[in-house]
């Protein structure tokens, strides 16, 4: 169990200084898949930098399994990185590169040999064990950089977008053996992407990040249905806002009046928030239904329909200002086909809708 | 080549200049190589090829002892020399800022700005106190001033090669169990050698070319081959003098040419 308490972390001083990690307090728990997620420069790799001991904290703490991590150096934590950089040895062949950890845990020979034979064979490099990294391709070089972080079995294993450089299929294949190996070996992974499909498809839990901060923490259909403010609902899948008045919170439930003046039921804010007056409600274009405009929860005029294979969007112009999408999967069987300019209604169920914090 | 475009070529006068400043560079070393290969005893009248002066110099056991001693001097002092340079080197490249960095670096360089006859009178001055003090009179202290000014062209070649390593590297040792020591053995040093190579060669060469220091220095009986040559031009000049002269530029040559291919950034 990795706990981080209140990392703080500000490069460079007076009129200079930045804050790259904003009192960021977390606990992750062994044989964990936790993935951090954020826009570039959120702070993501300082945060790794920070559990593997390249970079001390300005403040805060972090331990593993109860032992403070902050006073050990970067040889003694059994934490192992794979480096957004790779950071391969030039000088040292794949598998020597693979071997280093283990040589340097001084583990027997015959057990590096075995073990940089099973890591070769596990991200498929066997028939490269001899080159040089400069000879392999981007790809390869950080199928690599993941064997030698895995060969030790650290405690914790770290990915910088490690998936990044490969193609659509091998990505698939390393994504599933990355789930794999992590719940046989019982690794505690934290893993850093840009890609959200990635993170929610392979996440125990999920840490959405922006400007040195930790927005929200939550497994993947927390994150995805229950986004706690707008960040977070905009920056992971497609989402449409609505600003709404909120009439009154019952525990979980929100009663809203949307602005044709229909009342719902939504899912009151994360961890409490408002109680009344104007909020915003979030509701992912799958999640809503276009009907005839006849009774349903407010109405529009079609403005744009997408096909895009599995799915349709509508793209509906809303009576009350605004736009708002639909996504609704297509079937082999459908008639009855939308035009532009048609009047229709949008439907959600209660506790469809999520207000946000923000 | 753009038309109309600056081009130095184009210049007027300039190949004129460069000829000139080639044929002065060079000619006098043509004739200098020349002439060691002289049948006769004078190093201005041609008399026809023979290796008489290669075999003559050879021969002389006053140019075998300067050179033995050359040699011995030019070794240790670049060793000495560039086992410091990696140890300032890492210092200086692979530690936070520290306090009077600035400093250290200055004085690092120090004999590169200091007019090296004041160097070598200050040195002069402060053996003479310490041969009273201890009665020592060896090679020590050759060794000791060589290594104090070949230290920053040792450190050039090295500092550039650790500057352009990739940081990451050795995070990466780290991070795999590596105890600084072992991330120097196994990940610093591999990728330093050409740099350190680069850096000794260098020394080596500066250190074997030098005359005013140990002109200074050097006690009695310790000439070195340039102290030689130079005490030799007072006397007759024979085409002995240019045979000696063509092996050290041959020596001279064939190191910076390797210094050139080691300092070279590979790929
Ligand atoms: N050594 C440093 N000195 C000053 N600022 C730094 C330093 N390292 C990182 N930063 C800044 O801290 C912020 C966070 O950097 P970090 O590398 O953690 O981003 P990231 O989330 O990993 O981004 P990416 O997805 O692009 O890799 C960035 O704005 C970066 O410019
Ligand atoms: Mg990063």
């Amino acid at each position: 169990m990795i706990e981080i308490e209140g990392v703080t972390k500000i490069f460079g001083v007076g009129a200079e200084a930045f804050t790259a990690l904003d009192d960021v307090s977390v606990t992750i728990d062994a044989n964990e898949f936790f993935t951090l997620l954020g826009p570039s420069g959120c702070g993501k790799t300082t945060l790794l930098r920070v559990i593997a001991g390249f970079i001390d904290p300005t403040r805060g703490r972090v331990t593993l399994d109860g032992n403070n991590l902050l006073n050990q150096p970067p040889y003694a934590r059994p934490v192992n990185t794979v480096f957004q950089s790779y950071a391969l040895f030039p000088h040292m062949t794949v598998a020597q590169n693979i071997a280093f950890g283990l040589e340097m845990l001084g583990k027997p020979g015959s057990e590096v040999t075995s073990t940089v034979d099973e890591m070769l064979a596990l991200v498929r490099m066997t028939e490269m064990a001899d080159r040089k990294t400069s000879q392999i391709s981007g790809g390869q070089q950080q199928r690599v950089a993941l064997a030698r972080a895995l060969a030790p079995r650290p405690k914790v294993l770290l990915l910088d977008e490690p998936l990044s450089a490969l193609d659509f299929k091998l990505r698939k294949d390393m994504q599933l053996e990355l789930k794999r190996l992590q719940s046989e070996t019982g690794i505690t992974f934290i893993f850093v992407t840009h890609d959200q499909d990635e993170a929610l498809t392979m996440s125990n839990r999920i840490a959405v990040m922006n400007e040195g901060r930790i927005r929200q923490i939550g497994g993947p259909r927390d994150i995805y249905d229950h986004p706690a403010e707008r960040f977070v609902a905009d920056f992971i899948g497609d989402t449409n806002f609505l600003d709404v008045e909120l009439l009154k919170v019952e525990g979980e439930q929100a009663h809203i009046r949307l602005p044709s003046g229909s009342e719902v039921v939504a899912r009151a804010a994360q961890g409490g928030g408002r109680t009344g007056g104007e909020v915003t409600v979030a509701i992912r274009p799958e999640h809503a239904r276009m009907d005839e405009a006849e009774g349903a929860l407010f109405q529009g005029a079609l403005s744009n329909v997408v096909y895009v294979g599995t799915d349709t969007h509508y793209h509906i112009d809303l009576d009350s200002g605004g736009q708002f999408i639909v996504r609704q999967q297509n079937q082999p069987d459908q008639r009855h086909e939308r035009q532009v300019g048609e009047r229709v209604g949008v439907n959600f169920g209660a506790g469809i809708g999520q207000i946000l914090k923000d | 080549m753009s038309k109309g475009g600056f081009d130095v070529r184009r210049q007027t006068g300039f190949t004129t200049v460069a000829v000139f400043c080639f044929v002065v560079l060079y000619l006098p070393i043509i004739l200098l190589v020349l002439y060691s290969f002289n049948a006769g005893e004078s190093i201005a009248i041609w008399e026809g090829f023979s290796w008489r002066w290669y075999v003559s110099a050879w021969e002389n056991e006053r140019v075998q002892a300067a050179t033995v001693r050359s040699v011995v001097v030019a070794l240790s002092a670049s060793l000495i020399a560039t086992s410091s340079a990696v140890l300032a080197a890492l210092a200086t490249t692979r530690t936070r800022p520290w306090r009077g960095q600035t400093l250290a670096f200055a004085l690092i360089n120090q004999p590169l700005m200091v007019p090296e006859i004041v160097t070598a009178v200050a040195l002069l001055i402060f053996f003479a106190l310490v041969k009273v003090w201890t009665g020592y009179t060896g090679l020590a202290y050759l060794i000791i001033a060589h290594s104090a000014f070949c230290l920053p062209f040792a450190y050039m070649p090295i500092r550039a090669r650790l500057q352009g390593m990739d940081l990451s590297l050795e995070q990466a040792g780290a991070d795999l169990y590596g105890t600084p020591f072992k991330v120097f053995r196994r990940i610093t040093l591999p990728q330093l050698w050409p740099g350190i190579l680069a850096g000794a060669m260098l020394a080596f060469v500066i250190s074997l070319d030098d005359v005013v220091i140990t002109e200074f220095v050097k006690s009695a009986g310790q000439d070195t081959l340039p102290t030689y040559m130079l005490g030799q031009l007072r006397r007759v000049i024979t085409p002995e003098i240019n045979a000696i002269s063509s092996a050290l530029l041959a020596i001279s040559v064939m190191l910076v040419i390797g210094f050139f291919f080691l300092s070279r950034t590979p790929k």
